[in-house]
């Protein structure tokens, strides 16, 4: 199974967002660059530039997210873009409407662009699939399977900390099995070219095979939090005790919970980041995410100008008609 | 009544161990003679098969023809039809119709449509429980004398070995075939893809080879306690190969099929959440497919089934995870069985009795070969024609394939059942 990329169109230019997958170091590269662009652009009083005005934008997140919404809403529109948010759990289908139907109606609509976020892996590359020819598609999380705006703000975040991705080691922290960010992530900074990717986790955590993601795997924080620069901690959801996969919030955060003193395995200038929303005392204790190596909230407000230089990538005028 | 011969193909018949270019003799539908020219012998009609093969007509251990209760996706006309045009002439249904064969009634009903359509012979597998909810024993006596072959619970767990044992001892009692997919409901986790690194790359729920290994054991196990007949339906895995070789040496009468598309696609050759390659058990790795090879090249595996399973376009319209699994694999199952003879997985006459001696053994038909006196379900096939799956060659209500716009070699010319010419190109 690899990737036909649905995501270029015929010039190699982002047409979708669907995955990091089959992305160049180049193109990634470029949507850093571009991210970096905009930073200026949120700190103005005027928070505005015209490159998608008349254009409409609907997010249409059919799981809740509050953070992820916003963020593309606020990118949206300071791209002077207008954008339309709709929660489609509670609407159409639950009424039976098909996912293609709401796609279909809301094409009627003159739509430019979905962000679309979806509790099953593949529904965005499904979207992408069979939307109108003239419309994108920005994968806000599908499933297990991808959230690649994510990875890219972490990454960005991790430039502006780290200058150079070929020196470091990263290490990512707990749920990698239910884990979209953490896919992104690992095939993001692989392609970036890190020295390491390592993952830590119980096996109940893990996906099956792995290391074909392009990982070490270490069952212990203690030994794995050696010589790394980037500290990433994954949000544990409390279903996972429901669901025999772990024992207790207390043991896994025993084992697996970020501490000052397990922080201090790392190396000394190590950041700390989390995607969020924080489960504290859970996987991380308060003095760790609010603490001076701690880099959450920077990766919230860059997520604005990363979202802002993907959707106006995206949407970019495509190549001229062959 | 008519007297049929065929003549000037290569009959290969692995039961009667023939593999020549001879005339074939049928007479009031049923086989007089291969070879020798029987006495006052004037055929009524005289069928060409030069360049062509003719064998026995194949036996599909595993299908669904949707009805009664799903006909948006087929018909148990249309997929008649689609059978017959690939060189089938009897076919194993399973249970889950809606409602599904626990009673008389439906398995009557679906005779009946059956004769109607009057096309393959259609033999449905009786629901081992009631509703095939893995709770209560299902009428099983009744079933068998409606015509049912077989007992199973298609794709529904029993998830409590008490039942399975006690199920199994009663169909045992009643000398009843069961056909069993192994699988484990709690280890299969409602997945959808092989736990390989292409569910881990895609995040797809999935299925671990143990699912199929450790139900595989327990029925294993209970097959030798009940004394009960046992069938396995689609092995994907190497380690299930493994295990049935084992049983089999120890002298277990047990037999296993595996579906064709098992033996042609893995994991890699998914294209990422095309929902034509949603099947289950799913695709899993070169490895297992190479046992899978290996199992039927050594007899472990005795019988390909098209494991057929058509659906409606919408079935398939959606992220991979949620839609319905499974492939239309009637008219795909010979050119797939002469590839495997073109790659050297298997002889011509191994791959014929596959779909024909083995699987009549097995449900203990009188069919499966051109003994004198059977009846003359024949299949005649040009292993050279080549052909693009599409609208104008394929006659399935259902179009879910894999192999949809490929060109495949190998074409069914003629089907006969019972001496009636059910299809020719």
């Amino acid at each position: 199974m690899t990737t036909a990329n649905i995501q270029l169109n015929a010039d190699g230019k982002l047409k979708h967002f669907i995955t990091i997958e089959g992305l160049s170091k180049a193109l990634l590269t470029d949507i850093l660059d571009t991210a970096e662009s905009f930073v200026g652009v949120t700190d103005q009083q005027i928070k505005k530039v015209p490159l998608l005005r008349g254009k409409t934008i609907v997010n249409l997140f059919f799981e809740n997210s509050t953070r992820t919404r916003t963020t593309f809403e606020l990118a949206a529109n300071r791209l002077s873009a207008d954008v339309l948010s709709m929660s489609i759990s509670t609407s159409s289908t639950a009424k039976g409407e098909s996912l293609l139907d709401t796609i279909r109606n809301l094409e009627a609509m003159f739509v430019d662009m979905f962000v679309v976020r979806h509790g099953i892996s593949g529904a965005a590359h499904f979207i992408a699939q069979h939307t109108a020819p003239h419309i994108s598609v920005i994968n806000a999380g599908d499933g297990q399977h991808a959230h690649p705006t994510q990875a890219m703000l972490d990454m960005f975040t991790i430039r502006q900390f780290k200058k150079d991705f070929a020196d470091l080691r990263v290490a990512i922290i707990g749920d990698i099995l239910h884990s979209r960010v953490a896919r992104s992530q690992i095939q993001a900074l692989n392609t970036l070219g890190v020295v390491e990717v390592r993952v830590i986790a119980p096996k109940t955590l893990l996906p099956a095979h792995v290391e074909t993601l392009g990982v070490n795997v270490s069952h212990n924080l203690t030994e794995g939090l050696q010589d790394i620069d980037v500290v990433i901690m994954l949000r544990l959801q409390k279903e996972r005790m429901t669901s025999a996969l772990l024992p207790s919030e207390s043991e896994y955060f025993k084992c697996f919970g970020l501490t000052e003193s397990k922080l201090k395995l790392a190396k000394p200038d190590a950041i700390v980041m989390h995607p969020g929303p924080i489960n504290r005392g859970v996987e991380i204790e308060s003095r760790v995410a609010d603490g001076p190596q701690s880099v959450i909230l920077k990766q919230v407000s860059n997520g604005i100008a990363v979202r802002m230089a993907i959707m106006s990538m995206a949407m970019q005028p495509q190549g001229s008609p062959q | 009544m008519n007297k049929i011969l065929v003549e000037n193909g290569r009959v290969i018949d692995p039961v009667n161990a023939l593999n020549s270019i001879a005339p074939v003799y049928i007479a009031d539908g049923r086989i007089l003679s291969v070879n020798a020219k029987p006495a006052d012998f004037t055929p009524d009609s005289v069928i060409d098969a030069s360049n062509q093969i003719v064998c026995p007509g194949f036996i599909d251990l595993s299908t669904r023809l949707r009805e009664p209760g799903q006909s948006r996706k087929a018909t148990i006309k249309s997929e008649t039809r689609a059978a017959a045009s690939a060189g089938i002439t009897a076919m194993c249904l399973h249970p889950d119709t809606k409602p599904v064969i626990d009673t008389a009634a439906v398995a009557e009903l679906i005779k009946e449509l059956a004769e109607k359509a009057d096309y393959p012979q259609i033999y449905p597998i009786a629901a081992l429980t009631q509703k095939l909810e893995g709770t209560e024993l299902s009428v099983m006596l009744s079933l068998k004398q409606a015509g049912c072959i077989a007992v199973g619970n298609a794709n529904q767990p029993i998830k409590n070995l008490l039942i399975l044992r006690r199920a199994m001892e009663y169909a045992a009692s009643h000398d009843l075939l069961l056909i069993f997919r192994p699988n484990d409901y709690w280890l299969g986790n409602k997945g959808c893809a092989h736990e390989g690194a292409v569910a881990t790359r895609y995040g797809l729920p999935s299925i671990p080879e143990a699912a199929e290994t450790i139900a595989l054991d327990q029925c294993l196990e209970l097959a030798e306690l009940t004394g009960c007949r046992v069938h396995f339906g689609q092995l994907s895995s190497k380690r299930a190969v493994i295990k049935l070789h084992q049983a089999i040496k120890y002298g277990m009468n047990v037999s296993a099929d595996v579906a064709i598309h098992q033996l042609h696609l893995t994991e890699d050759d998914m294209i990422p959440f095309d929902s034509a390659y949603h099947v289950l058990p799913p695709f899993r790795s070169e490895i297992d497919k190479q046992y899978l090879h290996q199992g039927l090249a050594n007899g472990t595996l005795t019988c390909i089934c098209s494991d057929h399973q058509p659906h409606d376009i919408d079935a398939k319209l959606g992220a991979f995870p949620e839609t319905e699994p499974g492939i239309s694999a009637l008219e795909t199952l010979l050119p797939l069985m002469l590839k495997l003879v073109k790659q050297h997985t298997l002889t011509l006459d191994q791959g014929i009795a596959a779909l024909t001696a083995n699987p009549a053994r097995i449900l203990r038909l009188k069919s499966g070969a051109l003994t004198s006196g059977f009846p003359a379900d024949i299949c005649i096939f040009d292993p050279d024609h080549a052909w693009q799956v599409n609208a104008a060659n394929w006659k399935s209500q259902g179009i879910n394939t894999p192999y949809w716009g490929r060109t495949l070699t190998g074409r069914v010319t003629h089907t006969l059942q019972a001496g009636r010419v059910i299809y020719s190109l």
